[in-house]
């Protein structure tokens, strides 16, 4: 069969960056039209915007104009969640009327049964009562029941079968038997003349009550990204043509300029062009400490911007923020599932059809084998076994835990790309932490003075810091910077030499002076005096002490060191009480190494590593069994993180764009990878309880339903029993999912 | 009714429920051209449920949800790692490349609604 299907046009307004004359205005609209699906493209020059109309993309259109040598971004906010909620919201109420309906018809109906008040079914006037009784049970299934009726016969049509399926079979099987008990009794034998209008009633309401709470507590899952979405501004403060105008965020346009005064938000990504400030980006990072913002420097939407008032220019609106990105990418992750849910995909396949199967085979049995009245112990059975059927929980037991637990961890700044590294991360035996911007800082500092006789610090600071200018060596930044930290004025430097594994030498003040470690001052014949013991001392402390010496004497030692965070320790702590073997694996040279691994507590250390080996590392332990987390910087470790069975990438703050990791941390504390695993653990553990659940639900509610108890105990479940157990099976499982939203970080335990 | 009869009939019956939902294959609507592939999401099914497309080649498929149940707000495509949230009354182009010729499988989230690409 073919078919042409026309499609909608639609319009998209785009904000294009890099417009300088009206032929950019044709260059752009020419590469907009050749756009398969663009009806018509219009370039405000003035506004520096693109309006589309047609069957497109947008992200078609913005690859179109950055190929034709320009940027752009759709001008959008987030699409926030309100109508969903009030669509959702009109749902809940609708299900709770059918609720009502139904359940007002059906509740009489089951207490007056066994009170033995109502009409006989064979006198005329009862004939004429139930009659009426099917009569407004019809109407509670067309009102309150319709719209399983309708997805039964609409999935029939299309070769499939789903829950509306077994309702309707279910509740039209026992409407269907008591209307022709009521029309047509000598069809029935008298034993089995009974009308099932109630069950079916009761039936409808419970379902509709289960589906109403479900969605209520589904509701609930879906928090964390409603948090995400929240935290963007409405409006923006943007300087057009002089003038501060206050526009809604989805008319923010790249390069505009935009300011932000104290204790405001900031609305979209992008640079300080004018002013100073700390903004607070713990809502995306899980960052506690504020950060020092100025003219250059980076910022993104939605943070808090805290002290003071700055210029800055938009660099990424709309979908392109970093807030966008990550509601995106949590969003992506709820839907994948690890292979844990593989199982119960392949039974949801099948389990329809496998109960519809059952459910004719229990009428068989009961009817060949069944005491009197077969046929009325028959339909029972048989619509006992449709009814009490639950492929929801199966299908939901999975993603709904996913949904919560990646969401949980987004507040806490640990962004999960799929379930399968939530899944991984829970048998981990062995974390692997790079060193350098991990366990440490990653920002050298200088840590210890120590002038010889006749020298003093400030002295031998300047003298340090002037001659570490021209180096490009790591730890000469950290000196200058100390230098000028403390206002130190720099002197001139000629004849500079950086002298490959010693230091550097250059004359300063007329005076020749030498900077580096031990072999440079012993090549030259420096006495060094007492300074090699402390300078031993320093080294294991895990710092890097370098000598410094004037002509042909010495000066003194500075001390550089990259400075372990002050909660490693602690987290690593919390790493050994999950049971993780913690490995340290590091370029630097061994003493310093050792030492920081004894200042946090590692069980295993890989000094000197080159930075291309630290895969093959990773290797190693996979080989020896381990199962290996990898812990890095998410840019020189790429190559091991994709290599760890799961990558974590740490401290990206708002960069989100980590391929290499399956996790990535925006906070730069260790006690995100051990927070990281926890919600992992947790949520798999949600998942197997909820798979357990939804199986044993099943496996031993069919046989029961059947009636496989009655040649035991005579117990034969009653079909409205089953609908409460079927309708509240899947509310069981979500609310189980919703327990994760109270998992609680182990930080504040340590 | 005659106890072998109604045996008889519940056999057949099991008999049609294989052969309908498992072994019939209903014919799959061909992609016409590069246009979005309307999908409505109402009623517990994908209408089309099986659309047949070009292997190789990236086809958008543009779904309608109308069903406000839960159920039906994401639509997941497992073995081609893409999925995409469906808002209510929004039209929203998914596009997928089926890398070869086979079955991929879009489904709800609870695999209730389910649909067919066929890449040929």
């Amino acid at each position: 069969m073919t078919a042409a299907i026309p499609a909608e046009a639609s319009t998209h307004r785009l904000s294009i960056s890099g417009m300088s004359c009206a032929g950019c205005v044709a260059t752009v609209e020419n590469a907009l039209k050749n756009v398969p699906g663009v009806i018509e493209s219009t370039v405000n020059f003035a506004e520096h915007t693109a309006t589309v109309r047609g069957s497109v993309d947008a992200k078609l259109l913005i690859a179109a104009v950055t190929a034709s040598g320009y940027s752009a971004a759709e001008l959008r906010g987030l699409e926030d969640e309100s109508e969903k909620e009030a669509a959702e919201l009109a749902h809940y109420r609708s299900l709770m009327r059918k609720f009502i309906a139904a359940g007002v018809v059906g509740l009489p109906l089951m207490l007056a049964e066994p009170l033995g008040i109502m009409p006989m079914l064979h006198s005329p006037s009862g004939r004429i009562f139930w009659l009426a009784v099917g009569a407004v049970t019809l109407w509670v299934l067309i009102y309150a029941g319709g719209h399983f009726f309708r997805g039964a016969w609409k999935s029939f049509r299309a070769h499939n079968a789903n829950m509306d399926t077994l309702i309707a079979l279910g509740t039209g099987a026992a409407w269907v038997y008591s209307i022709l008990v009521v029309l047509f009794p000598d069809l029935v034998p008298s034993l089995a003349r009974h009308a099932y209008f109630e069950a079916a009633a009761i039936i409808i309401a419970l379902i509709n009550l289960g589906q109403a709470l479900e969605m209520r507590a589904r509701g609930k899952t879906s928090e964390a990204i409603k948090r995400l979405i929240g935290l963007q501004p409405k409006t923006a403060r943007v300087i057009r043509d002089g003038r501060e105008l206050d526009i809604p965020i989805s008319e923010v346009g790249l390069d505009e300029t935009i300011r932000v005064r104290p204790g405001e938000k900031i609305p979209v990504d992008g640079v300080i062009i004018e002013g100073h400030s700390s903004v607070d980006e713990s809502m995306l990072t899980g960052e506690p400490m504020p950060v020092e913002k100025k003219a250059g420097d980076e910022v993104v939407g939605a943070t808090f911007n805290k002290s003071g008032s700055f210029l800055f220019q938009a660099k990424h609106i709309g979908a392109d923020t970093a807030l966008a990105r990550i509601i995106e990418m949590v969003r992506r992750a709820q839907s994948t599932k690890p292979a844990i849910g593989r199982l119960a995909d392949k039974i949801s396949a099948v389990f329809v059809p496998s109960v519809l199967i059952i459910s004719v085979f229990t009428f068989l049995v009961w009817n060949n084998f069944g005491p009197e009245p077969r046929l009325s112990f028959s339909l029972v059975a048989t619509m006992t076994v449709l009814i009490i059927a639950c492929p929801c929980a199966l299908g939901l037991a999975t993603p709904i835990s996913i949904m919560v637990g990646v969401g949980k961890a987004a507040e806490y700044g640990i962004l999960i790309r799929n379930g399968e590294a939530l899944q991984q991360a829970g048998k981990l035996t062995t974390i692997v932490l790079d060193k350098t911007g991990t366990v440490t800082e990653g920002r050298p500092t200088v840590t210890a003075l120590l002038p010889a006789s006749g020298w003093d610090e400030q002295k031998l600071l300047t003298l340090a810091a002037s001659i570490e200018t021209g180096s490009e060596h790591p730890l000469a930044e950290a000196i200058v910077s100390a230098a000028k930290a403390k206002g130190i004025k720099l002197s001139a430097v000629s004849g500079f030499e950086a002298i490959t594994g010693h230091g550097v030498s250059a004359t300063i003040d007329g005076s020749k002076v030498l900077f580096g470690n031990a072999r440079l001052m012993a090549k030259h014949k420096i006495d060094l005096g007492n300074l090699p013991k402390r300078a031993k001392e320093l080294a294991a402390q895990a710092q890097t002490p370098m000598f410094l010496a004037v002509g042909d004497s010495v000066a003194g030692i500075v001390s550089v060191a990259d400075p372990v965070k002050p909660d490693s320790k602690a987290a690593i702590a919390r790493l050994h009480a999950i049971g993780l073997k913690v490995v340290m694996i590091t370029g630097d040279n061994r003493a310093t190494a050792d030492a920081v691994a004894r200042a946090v507590g590692v069980d295993e250390v890989m000094a000197e590593v080159l930075p291309g080996d630290k895969a093959a590392k990773v290797s190693e332990l996979q080989a020896r069994g381990e199962i290996v987390g990898m812990v890095g910087d998410g840019i020189n470790d790429a190559p091991a993180l994709a290599q760890a069975d799961v990558g974590y990438a740490i401290g990206t703050g708002t960069d989100v764009a980590i391929e290499s990791a399956d996790v990535t941390l925006m906070r730069g504390s260790l006690h995100g990878v051990a927070d990281a695993i926890a919600i992992s653990r947790a949520t798999v553990r949600n998942i197997k309880q909820n798979l357990f659940g939804a199986f044993i639900y099943n496996v031993l509610g069919i046989p029961i339903a059947a009636g496989a108890l009655y040649p035991f105990t005579g117990l034969l479940l009653n079909p409205i029993i089953a609908g409460a157990a079927m309708a509240m099976s899947s509310v069981t499982v979500v609310s189980n999912a919703n327990r994760l939203r109270w998992f609680q970080s182990g930080q504040a335990r340590t | 009714m005659n106890a072998w009869t109604v045996n008889l009939a519940g056999l057949g019956l099991i008999g049609l429920i294989v052969w309908w939902f498992w072994l019939y294959r209903p014919p799959a609507l061909r992609a016409a051209g590069p246009q979005p592939i309307e999908i409505i999401v109402a009623d517990g099914v994908y209408t089309p449920a099986r659309i047949e497309v070009p292997a190789g080649k990236p086809v958008t498929l543009r779904f309608i949800r109308k069903d406000p149940s839960p159920c039906a707000e994401k639509a997941l495509f497992d073995s081609l790692s893409v999925s995409a949230d469906l808002p209510i009354g929004k039209p929203t182009d998914v596009i997928v490349t089926p890398p070869q010729p086979g079955e991929y499988e879009f489904t709800c989230q609870m695999r209730m609604y389910r649909g067919m690409l066929v890449a040929r």
